[in-house]
């Protein structure tokens, strides 16, 4: 594959592919993210071109597996161009007759259009679905029409145009741009990327590194991974323009071992842009040189912290040190590294091609650009979400995710992952973003926002999150290590029934150490959900520790589960499937459940389909 | 353990002490754990102390020390997965396989492994079995998946 040798090259090139892909060409694109890859996504895909070849319309209609859609709720997914018509819940075996009635007579099948769960309204188009409707997918929306295993799929949407563009500003203008634009760090802390980028640029050094941060580890949280996986080719162009601005020749990218499919595509694309010259010597003839390697995580949620993530690039353990001197000026190898996170990255051309002023046109003041959320837990329309900053909780949770699952009550919603902390419903109204959840003492984090409703027990959050960190801990610093260990047992204590008010006294005693005596982020967020829960849910840990009662009847040692004689209409099943042989009961008549074998595995509350099993 | 198979991995990287986690990684990919003798070989051709390649194989969540079972049941625990009933899941592979989670079946059927999140956030509560991806399980339905691999062994197991 020839080398385009310049941008007047590229735009040349760029509508070849274009005419190879006219305007409204018929295309069934179906999403191949990982979620919807567990449901079978392939499977569709293989149906399709079997299908479309059998009929021989396999030259007619384009078939193209894409990256996440974003709505992981509903997959499979399926998307007709030109129009756009959304099939949802797709399997293999729909397959013939979608091809038979749509593809070849052009009659759309109202069964697999979208069905809003409250007003029972179906949808044809995508863009009429609530979930799409309210967001602003600058990022994500090429996830949709793109392959992201074919770079000409990107060229054609006008990738690499923002590359040619930056080369041609020169390095000072397009520091400039993105500073105006105050793109702020998209993994968590939202320090300004063109600050950043200044400082490193500026380090005197004869060595420069690049480098992206992939290691997401916030558990409930994938928009870095949907777009390494979808877009690859977006973070490979966003982190060429920067190279070329902080004069840099060498980047990396590093990326969590969890994450088989996005390595993948990332190893794919960073081959084919080496193929076209987007990568190497003498980028588009401008002198540039630039390639980038890929690093895999080795699973330590502590290496997403950036002198922990370099210390593992070097083949060292990833513990993290003191930042008496940043990154950018002594990183990887000594050497000045500058280190943003994937949506970071996936930003900048955007900022390149429309400019600073549109950018901070959208979102909220100080804030601009969207922000992509991984909106999950109990909530309708789990998926990936893409904002403008600045849109309240309850427009995410309400008009985007559909509401509680079941038309439960909300209780919270925590953000920021580990490191956050939980927002309640009084606090429905705020605007999402950066500096407006830190005041609340949670934080953005990388976008997680996990939803939570009325059987979520709070303490049990708090000690979930503790036990993550503590297993995490990469051990450095005592008051990280044994702090949180011990503060994981303070709270074990209270959901076992063991606790008392003491317990409270310790627990906000030993935060307030935990986060002084830490040296990385790690551990000084690490208190973060205990004190907040604690702040905001105080009836709910007074519960477990004066009445004995976990009020959202999840903590295993302080609930009973007992059968509604009323409801049950004695169908055997719990019976049968119980491991203790604790539930007795004949045929047509209520079981009961005999308390001293129970061990509250809560297999007959999943497997009852009278919800005739009370737990309390 | 084909040592040969080991030393192509290392070469591959040129013996360079940078790319010990890769290394590592990759023998890892080959024989599914990290044998001694392999981290013995690494750390002669890369001239890194013994101690050091265990530290990274200890420090790291993702290596194993243990040789693992045919079947890896991972169960995820990312938060999304937690507060819809993960726990419920480790502990009905618990009660099926009887050993406890990142234990190995005598047999070296199984093993349960927990994840703290795969990003599939959506499907929770989510459990992987060698790479494939069950979505939305409940301890009935994990059950069932691993009866069938039971019996799929039983039967191989017989002929």
């Amino acid at each position: 594959m020839a080398k385009i040798k310049d941008s007047k090259a590229l735009e040349t090139y760029r509508a070849e592919v274009k005419a190879a892909r006219p305007e409204g060409e018929k295309t069934i694109a179906v999403c191949a993210g990982t979620g919807c890859n567990a449901y079978g996504a392939q499977k569709v895909v293989q149906a399709f071109r079997d299908e479309l070849k059998s009929r021989g319309l396999d030259q007619e209609i384009r078939l193209r597996p894409t990256g996440c859609h974003g709505f992981c709720e509903r997959g499979t997914l399926v998307l007709f161009h030109p129009e756009k018509v959304l099939y949802q819940r797709v399997k293999a075996e729909d397959v013939p007759e979608i091809v038979e009635k749509t593809v070849v007579q052009g009659e759309y099948l109202e069964k697999h259009f979208y069905e809003d769960p409250v007003t029972g309204e179906k949808h044809k188009l995508e863009k009429d679905i609530p979930f799409y409707k309210h967001q602003k997918r600058l990022i994500l929306g090429k996830n949709g029409i793109i392959d992201p295993t074919a770079i000409d799929d990107y060229i054609a949407v006008g990738g690499y145009s923002a590359l040619a563009k930056a080369l041609g500003m020169g390095p000072d203008k397009v520091l400039e741009e993105v500073k105006k634009a105050n793109l702020r760090g998209r993994g968590g802390g939202g320090f300004p990327a063109g600050r950043k980028w200044e400082t490193c640029r500026n380090a005197p050094s004869d060595k420069r590194y690049v480098i992206c941060n992939a290691d997401e580890g916030d558990p409930g949280a994938f928009m870095d991974r949907s777009v390494l996986e979808g877009n690859p080719h977006s973070v490979i162009e966003g982190m060429i323009i920067g190279a070329f601005t902080i004069g840099s020749d060498e980047g990396y990218v590093y990326v969590r071992h969890e994450y088989p499919l996005a390595v993948e595509r990332l190893g794919i694309a960073l081959q084919q842009a080496r193929e076209k010259g987007f990568l190497g010597e003498d980028i588009l003839g401008s002198g540039l040189k630039f390639d980038i390697k890929i690093n895999r995580g080795g699973g330590a949620f502590v290496c997403g912290e950036s002198t922990a993530l370099m210390a593992s690039i070097e083949g060292k353990v990833g513990e993290p040190r003191a930042k008496h001197i940043h990154t950018v000026v002594s990183g990887l190898n000594n050497k000045p590294s500058n280190l943003n996170n994937v949506e970071t990255w996936a930003n900048v051309p955007l900022i390149i091609e429309k400019g600073a002023d549109w950018y901070t046109s959208i979102g909220a003041p100080n804030n601009p650009g969207t922000k992509i959320f991984s909106l999950v837990g109990k909530v309708n329309n789990t998926g990936l979400v893409e904002a403008p900053m600045g849109m309240t909780l309850r427009q995410i949770i309400y008009d985007v995710g559909g509401g509680i699952v079941g038309g439960k009550k909300f209780k919270a919603v925590q953000t920021g992952g580990p490191s956050g902390g939980c927002l309640p419903a009084e606090k429905l109204d705020l605007s999402v973003d950066f500096d407006t959840l830190w005041e609340e003492g949670s934080m953005m984090g990388s976008g997680g926002m996990i939803v939570m409703d009325e059987r979520t027990c709070m303490v049990d959050v708090a000690k979930y999150f503790l036990g993550f960190l503590k297993f995490e801990s990469c051990g450095k610093c005592t008051t990280c290590r044994e702090g949180i260990k011990r503060l994981h047992e303070l709270v074990e204590d209270i959901t076992k029934g063991k606790g008392t008010e003491e317990h409270l006294k310790a627990i906000e005693d030993l935060a307030d150490t935990v986060e002084a005596g830490s040296l990385c982020a790690l551990g000084t967020t690490a208190i973060n959900p205990v004190r907040s829960t604690l702040k905001l849910f105080r009836d709910e840990y007074m519960a477990h520790i004066k009445d004995k009662k976990c009020p959202a009847a999840v903590c295993k040692d302080l609930i009973t589960f007992t059968i509604d004689a009323e409801a049950c209409t004695g169908c055997l099943v719990c019976k049968k499937r119980c491991p203790q042989e604790a539930i007795l009961g004949k045929k047509k008549e209520p079981h009961t459940i005999i308390q001293e074998k129970c061990i509250q595995c809560g297999i007959c509350e999943d497997v009852c389909k009278f919800d005739a099993v009370r737990v309390q | 353990m084909n040592m040969s198979n080991i030393d192509a991995i290392i070469d591959r990287y040129d013996k360079a002490p940078s790319a010990l986690l890769a290394i590592m990684q990759d023998v890892q990919d080959e024989e599914r754990y990290l044998p001694k003798e392999a981290m013995n070989r690494i750390s002669e051709a890369l001239k890194i102390p013994i101690s050091r390649v265990y530290q990274m194989a200890t420090f790291f969540e993702s290596f194993h020390l243990e040789p693992r079972g045919k079947y890896v049941c991972t169960v995820c625990m990312g938060t999304a997965c937690h507060v819809r009933g993960a726990q419920r899941l480790v502990e009905q592979l618990e009660r099926d396989l009887d050993v406890p989670a990142g234990q190995t079946t005598k047999d070296l059927m199984f093993t349960i492994e927990e994840v703290n999140c795969v990003g599939a956030c959506a499907l929770g509560p989510l459990v992987i079995i060698n790479g494939e991806y069950h979505g939305n399980m409940t301890s009935g339905s994990l059950q069932k998946v691993v009866k069938k691999l039971q019996k799929t062994e039983a039967a191989e197991g017989g002929n």
